[in-house]
C-alpha cells in the first residue's frame, strides 16, 4: 500500500533561520533596530487620538442613534397615529404606545387616532431600526444622537415630548467623502 | 586608619553640605519630569497623546500621581516581616540617591572666589562607588520582595537578585575598557580624557553597547523588567507595596534611570563636553542635564519597542553572550592600550 500522496496541494513553508548562536544574536540585534525604527516612525506620525468630549467622531447619515418623532411641517400635527406597529416590530419590546381618539376640539395627529402615550425605554433599546421600518407614516426615525448615558434608569425612558422635541444636535454628521 | 579612597578635591564642610542639597534638589526635580516625559513619549510612540488633562498639557500629572500615592493607606500583609518591609524601599531610594553624588556636572569652577567642584564627591575609586551602591541597591528589591511574604513578590525578588548579579558582571567588565584607556577610575578624570581626545563611545563602541544592555537590566527597565513583570508576577517585588512606600520604589526606579543615564553620559558621551564647541563653564551642568534627559528618552524609546524577555533567555543572554563579549572587549582594549 503506497502512502497517500498529497499531490499539488502541498505548499512549501518558508521557515526562518533557527534561533540561537552568533547568527541569531546578529539577527536579534538587527530586528531590535528595526523595531526601534518602527516605534520612532509612530512618534513622527503624531497622535491619532480623537479627544472625545471635545472632539467627536462624525456619524454617517444612516447612523442609528436616538429615535425622533416627527410632526408635519405645515400643520404642526404629529405624524404618529398610534397604530403600535413599531411596538409590535420591536424585538427588545421597549416601545409602549397607548392610542386615543382625535376629537375636533383636540386634534393632535393627522389620522383618526393619536398616541396619547409614546414611551421608548432606551435602556432596553438595541437600536435595530425596526420601528423605523415598521412605521407606515415615517413618524419615527432613528436620529444621530449617541450620547445617552444617564445616572438613572428611569431617566432613560423617553416620553413622547422628549422624542418630539428637537434634539440637541450634539453629534456631528460626516460630510460627503469624509 | 587605612585610607579606602583618596578624594580628588574637597571644599569646606559647609560648601559640601550646600552642594549636596543643591545636587539632590536638582536631580530630584528631574524625577517627576522623567515620569511625565515617559508617559507622554510612550503615548506618542503609540499614536496617543499621553496624560494631558491634569494642568496645562498634563504637566501636573506627576504631582497628582505622587499626591495620590502619598495619601494612600500604608498597609502590609500579615505574613510580612515588618521592619524589613519598611526599610526595603528606603534602601532602594538611598542607594539611588547616593550614586548621584559621583556624577560630575562640571570640573571645579570659581563661584564668588571659591573653588567649587560641581559634583558630589570626586573619589579616586569613582566608578567603583557606583557599583558598590548598585550592589546594595539590589537588597532594596530583594528584601522588599522577600519581606512581603507573598509568592509573587518572592519570585520577583529572586529574579531581581539573579538578574542584577549576572548583569553587574558584564556592566563592570564593559567599563574596564574605558578605565584602561583613561587610566583612571575617577569620573572627572575620565571626562577630562574625553575632553582631550574623543568621546569614549567612539573607541569603546562595543563597551558602550554592552554597558547599555546591562544598564537596562540593572535598572529593571523593559525589556529586562523581569523583577516587576506585571503580566506574570502581578507587580513582582513591589506587589504588596502601596502608598508612600510604593512611591519610594517608583521614584527610586526613575532615579536609577537618571543615574544610569548620568553614568553613561559621563563614561561614554563626554560628560559636559560638546565636540568642536567650547562653551563657558556655567553651561556645563546644563549640558550634562540635557544629555541625561535625552538619554533617558532613549530608555523610554526602548521600553516602547521591545517585549519582555523570557527568563531563561535573559539568563543565557547575560552569561553566554554579554559576558564573553565584555571579556573580549576588555582583553582587546588591554592589548591595544599596551601596544600603543
Amino acid at each position: 500500500m503506497t502512502p497517500w500522496s498529497p499531490g499539488d496541494d502541498v505548499v512549501a513553508v518558508q521557515r526562518g533561520p533557527r534561533p540561537g548562536g552568533a547568527g541569531g544574536a546578529y539577527r536579534a540585534f538587527g530586528e531590535t533596530l528595526r523595531g526601534l525604527k518602527t516605534t520612532f516612525a509612530r512618534l513622527v506620525e503624531g497622535p491619532k487620538t480623537i479627544q472625545y468630549p471635545e472632539e467627536k467622531v462624525p456619524v454617517y447619515p444612516r447612523f442609528r442613534g436616538r429615535h425622533k418623532l416627527h410632526r408635519f411641517e405645515d400643520s404642526g400635527l404629529e405624524k404618529c397615529v398610534g397604530c403600535s406597529l413599531c411596538a409590535a416590530a420591536c424585538p427588545a419590546d421597549c416601545i409602549r404606545v397607548v392610542a386615543a381618539e382625535n376629537t375636533p376640539e383636540n386634534r393632535v395627529s393627522a389620522g383618526e387616532r393619536y398616541a396619547a402615550v409614546y414611551e421608548i425605554n432606551l435602556s432596553r433599546c438595541i437600536f435595530c431600526g425596526y420601528c423605523e421600518v415598521a412605521c407606515p407614516f415615517d413618524a419615527i426615525t432613528m436620529g444621530h444622537d449617541y450620547e445617552m448615558s444617564d445616572y438613572n434608569r428611569s431617566d432613560l425612558i423617553f416620553t413622547k415630548e422628549m422624542l418630539l422635541a428637537e434634539p440637541l444636535e450634539r453629534s456631528p454628521l460626516r460630510a460627503a467623502g469624509e | 586608619m587605612s585610607v579606602l579612597a583618596e578624594v580628588g578635591y574637597y571644599e569646606a564642610w559647609w560648601i559640601q553640605l550646600l552642594k549636596a542639597v543643591v545636587i539632590f534638589a536638582v536631580v530630584f526635580q528631574l524625577v517627576p519630569i522623567i515620569l511625565l516625559v515617559e508617559r507622554k513619549l510612550l503615548g506618542r510612540f503609540q499614536h496617543r497623546y499621553g496624560p494631558n488633562r491634569v494642568g496645562p498639557f498634563g504637566i501636573l500629572q506627576p504631582m497628582a500621581d505622587i499626591g495620590k500615592l502619598v495619601f494612600k493607606e500604608q498597609f502590609r500583609p500579615r505574613t510580612s516581616i515588618g521592619w524589613l518591609f519598611a526599610i526595603a524601599p528606603a534602601i532602594s531610594m538611598m542607594t539611588a540617591c547616593a550614586t548621584v553624588a559621583i556624577i560630575p556636572f562640571s570640573d571645579t569652577v570659581d563661584i564668588f572666589g571659591t573653588q567649587v567642584g560641581l559634583y558630589g564627591i570626586d573619589t579616586s575609586i569613582g566608578i567603583l562607588f557606583a557599583f558598590a551602591f548598585g550592589g546594595i541597591a539590589f537588597y532594596g528589591l530583594m528584601l522588599g520582595g522577600w519581606a512581603s511574604g507573598s509568592k509573587y513578590s518572592f519570585l520577583g525578588s529572586m529574579r531581581a537578585a539573579a538578574q542584577l548579579i549576572s548583569y553587574e558582571v558584564s556592566q563592570g567588565l564593559a567599563i574596564i575598557g574605558v578605565v584602561m584607556q583613561a587610566g583612571s577610575l575617577s569620573l572627572t578624570e575620565i571626562v577630562g580624557w574625553q575632553e582631550d581626545n574623543v568621546w569614549f563611545i567612539v573607541p569603546q563602541l562595543v563597551g558602550f553597547l554592552i554597558f547599555l544592555v546591562a544598564a537596562f537590566a540593572e535598572t529593571n527597565r523593559p525589556p529586562f523588567d523581569l523583577a516587576e513583570a506585571d503580566a506574570e508576577l502581578v507587580g513582582g517585588y513591589n506587589t504588596e507595596y502601596g502608598g508612600g512606600r510604593f512611591a519610594a520604589y517608583f521614584a527610586a526606579e526613575y532615579l536609577n534611570v537618571l543615574v544610569v543615564s548620568g553614568l553613561t553620559v559621563t563614561l561614554f558621551l563626554g560628560g559636559w563636553n560638546i565636540p568642536f564647541v567650547d562653551p563657558p563653564t556655567w553651561v556645563d551642568p546644563i549640558v550634562v542635564i540635557v544629555k541625561i534627559v535625552l538619554f533617558s528618552c532613549f530608555f523610554i524609546w526602548v521600553r516602547a519597542t521591545l517585549p519582555r524577555l523570557r527568563y531563561d533567555q535573559l539568563m543565557s543572554f547575560g552569561w553566554k553572550i554579554l559576558l564573553p563579549l565584555a571579556t573580549l572587549n576588555a582583553l582587546v582594549t588591554a592589548i591595544l592600550v599596551v601596544i600603543w
